[in-house]
């Protein structure tokens, strides 16, 4: 079984690192797509129990709009770009106007969702290709998977895959905002175990094998 | 409304005495295992992620597994007072939150771990009286240990008792 615990404190700070310079890219692109000034707060590398994985979310009921992209290449694991409900009409209301606010999520429509899905896909390519030039590996993303649902029910999918493995799950969550409106979101990067250890052996950081 | 409902969280089960109530919220690709002996009012609730625990290499915690989750918690039951012959079955989740491919195998865990449930309640004889699963959307279950019955709430697709 794997043991998360055992990570030393240069090695969280490397993943912080890469959580920072992965979002930094997608934010700068999020900001030029948005034309809007996004910060981004200092990375939290989170080793999680399942049952507290929505946790960061604001609960297992909360309903969030997940983007979910498949990591292949040298790098294995999932990407997701998460916003609440409410962030996820101002940014489709961003990109497509004329998004009366307070509307149900029932009422998304297919081009909204589709606009959406779209950047949580130019955010996760733009994230996953700051991770590949800093640790100079392939990291080959796949097309982008939408669901809007209770945030339990969604982080299920990435915990499956951890849950073959281990009995915690890794996150590294950068948290992005505004500070005039109450747009905020999360980028989980969330890679296999043997992937993990690549990343901290490609910098140097980890000495074992 | 009542305020003693038990948290069963990813991966773990519990079991109670009526008038307990058992919740699970949001479950997505996992399968929540309920189990109810109507005689001795016990009933018992597993949120497991994964089909099969002789297929992975990490297999300590048993209520992750359909499997394992359901031995132990048949076993937690009966220390209740539950009788397994007496035991039925409902289950609800396994759905696919993402559209993954059809072909992507490995991803279509939410109809695994239907499939694996299904089998391992066989294998102990229990009869499976109700079932809300599949499809693509999360469900938060309720297990109410007075009369047996199972809530499935869900968002936009509306809630029932099975």
């Amino acid at each position: 079984m794997v043991d998360w615990s055992n990570l030393r404190h240069v090695e969280i700070d490397t993943l912080k690192e890469i959580g920072n310079i992965g979002a930094g890219n997608a934010i700068t692109a999020m900001s030029a797509m948005l034309g809007g000034s996004i910060k981004l707060e200092v990375p939290i590398v989170n080793i999680v129990e399942f049952k507290d994985i929505a946790r960061f979310l604001g609960g297992a009921e909360q309903i969030v709009i997940g983007v979910l992209v498949q990591i292949t290449g040298d790098i294995n694991g999932m990407m997701m770009f998460l916003v609440r409900k409410e962030s996820g009409a101002i940014l489709i209301s961003s990109l497509m106007g004329e998004f009366a606010r307070g509307r149900d999520i029932d009422d998304f429509t297919e081009m909204e969702l589709s606009a959406m899905k779209e950047l949580g896909n130019i955010l996760a390519s733009s994230y996953l290709g700051a991770l590949a030039g800093f640790i100079q590996k392939n990291v080959k993303p796949s097309v982008p998977f939408l669901s809007i649902d209770m945030a339990n029910a969604i982080l299920s999918v990435p915990a499956i895959e951890f849950g073959k493995t281990a009995d915690q799950v890794l996150l590294i969550e950068s948290v992005f905002g505004t500070n005039t409106d109450s747009l905020s979101g999360f980028f989980l990067l969330i890679p296999d175990v043997p992937s993990l250890q690549l990343i901290l052996t490609a910098l140097g950081v980890r000495r074992d094998a | 409304m009542r305020n003693d409902k038990i948290i069963v969280g990813m991966a773990d089960l519990n079991a109670v005495k009526s008038p307990g109530v058992l919740t699970t919220l949001g479950l997505g690709s996992c399968v929540g295992i309920a189990l109810y002996d109507s005689v001795n009012k016990i009933a018992g609730l597993a949120h497991i992620m994964l089909p099969d625990s002789t297929q992975v290499q990490n297999n300590s915690n048993a209520a992750k597994f359909a499997d394992t989750a359901t031995i132990r918690l048949i076993y937690q039951m009966r220390r209740l007072g539950a009788r397994k012959e007496l035991l039925k079955a409902k289950i609800a989740g396994g759905a696919q939150m993402f559209d993954f491919h059809a072909t992507n195998e490995a991803l279509r865990i939410g109809d695994r771990n239907v499939v694996a449930s299904l089998k391992f309640l066989e294998v102990h004889g229990i009869p499976v009286i109700a079932r809300d699963t599949g499809l693509n959307y999360g469900r938060t279950v309720e297990l109410y240990a007075e009369d047996g019955k199972y809530l499935i709430k869900t968002i936009g697709h509306g809630s029932r008792f099975i």
